[in-house]
């Protein structure tokens, strides 16, 4: 805050305006998830890299053939669902930190659960297409 | 969005240079915000010369000296002048500080630069309007809380769970932790901020204390507790050595322990 700012006229006491309205009671769900989510990505970012090396500069029938192995499809299957939602999480602790009007920060937030969804659930169409060889 | 740039009316506009003072032979540079709440200008930064002969070898001897020879309108707080009131935190040289504690000689690359502490409304001067601060230490009932009867003579405790306060109880609530902290300048409202997160986990952490869970259910929320993100600015400004960050991940832990 500056220095000569006018602070909005307000005549609740500072503690009224700290405790305002309450924990809301949540939050440790998602830091644990994006927690989980983190180490996953870990876990699984070198053999995922491989794969994509694989394919890299192959054609469609190579990708498909490949993808139709079980534990290729698996492993990115399970990277696509780690990297959404840790995507999901991290951008909306982001929205929270920098947006502080309320329904920019209500659309926002709504706005990435769409898109890490959205990515999240074409990707994996993507990735059963190839592997079922339709 | 969050303001990333100071409003017009703080911008800082030029500044007095007062002489250097008559007789001097050694002189240590020093400038100081100034605002005046009465005057209507903006902010400026004075320029003082200290007289190092004269005056003791902290960052708050020279400001006393300036106060006492040179401008008497100076204004900023102090009290105990040995780091243990938190009075006279400050930002020198960009990092908050206790004036008090901070040798002059120990601010190198010529002037010793002052300006009060970041994001905070100010006073006047070198002296922030903590309000919202105290009132986020008194918000996390920094008291022990019991339903047992008292005992006759006193709460006793282990030397073991005793040491489980060591790095906690210093704290002396001199506001450069979170003032210090990027997350707090931007959701000051809301996220409690390190300084008082580490009192609340002093109290979490005492073993006398009967209300570890009320305390925990008051503070998850995802502002509150989880605007922390590890930054540790936090840990690199406290005047006493302690580790804010480090209290808040031990929050955070406790948080998950109750849930799995």
């Amino acid at each position: 805050m500056s220095a000569s700012e006018t602070p909005k006229r307000s005549l609740r006491t500072p503690l009224g305006r700290v405790r305002n309205l309450g924990a809301a009671h949540s939050g440790t769900s998602d830091f644990w998830r994006q927690r989980i989510t983190g180490v996953a990505m870990t876990l699984l970012m070198i053999p995922a890299l491989v794969i994509i090396v694989m394919l890299l500069g192959r054609n469609q029938v190579y990708a498909a053939q490949t993808l139709s192995s079980i534990p290729v499809a698996v492993i990115l299957l399970l990277f696509i669902f780690a990297s959404a939602w840790h995507m999901k999480i991290g951008m909306q602790v982001v929205i929270e930190d920098y947006v502080h009007n309320e329904k920019l920060k209500l659309v926002s937030i709504m706005l990435n659960n769409f898109f890490s969804v959205a990515v999240a659930l074409a990707s994996t169409y993507a990735i059963l297409k190839l592997s079922s060889g339709v | 969005m969050v303001e990333f740039a100071l409003p017009k009316n703080s911008k800082i506009s030029g500044g007095k240079t007062w002489p250097k003072p008559a007789g001097a032979t050694e002189t240590r540079e020093f400038r100081v915000y100034r605002w005046n709440p009465d005057d209507g200008k903006n902010p400026s930064v004075d320029t003082y010369y200290v007289d190092t002969n004269d005056c003791g070898p902290m960052v708050l001897d020279g400001l006393i000296w300036i106060k006492n020879h040179i401008d008497p309108s100076l204004t900023f707080r102090r009290s105990c002048r040995e780091g243990v009131c938190g009075s006279c935190a400050m930002n020198i040289d960009g990092q908050n500080t206790l004036a008090c504690t901070r040798s002059m000689h120990d601010v190198k690359d010529g002037a010793v630069k002052i300006n009060p502490l970041p994001h905070q409304p100010v006073v006047k001067d070198l002296v922030p309007d903590l309000t919202n601060f105290y009132a986020q230490y008194a918000s996390v009932e920094p008291w022990l809380k019991t339903t047992s009867p008292t005992p006759q003579k006193e709460w006793r405790q282990t030397h073991e769970d005793r040491e489980k306060l060591d790095g906690l109880y210093e704290c002396i609530l001199c506001a450069c932790c979170s003032t210090s902290c990027p997350s707090y300048w931007w959701n000051s409202e809301r996220y409690l901020g390190p300084a008082a997160l580490l009192q609340a986990n002093r109290w979490v952490s005492d073993s006398r204390d009967e209300a570890t869970g009320e305390r925990l259910d008051d503070l998850e929320d995802p502002f509150r507790l989880y605007r922390c993100h590890t930054i540790m600015n936090c840990a690199k400004a406290c005047p006493k050595g302690l580790n804010p960050a480090e209290a808040i991940a031990e929050l955070k832990l406790k948080m998950v322990e109750r849930q799995i």
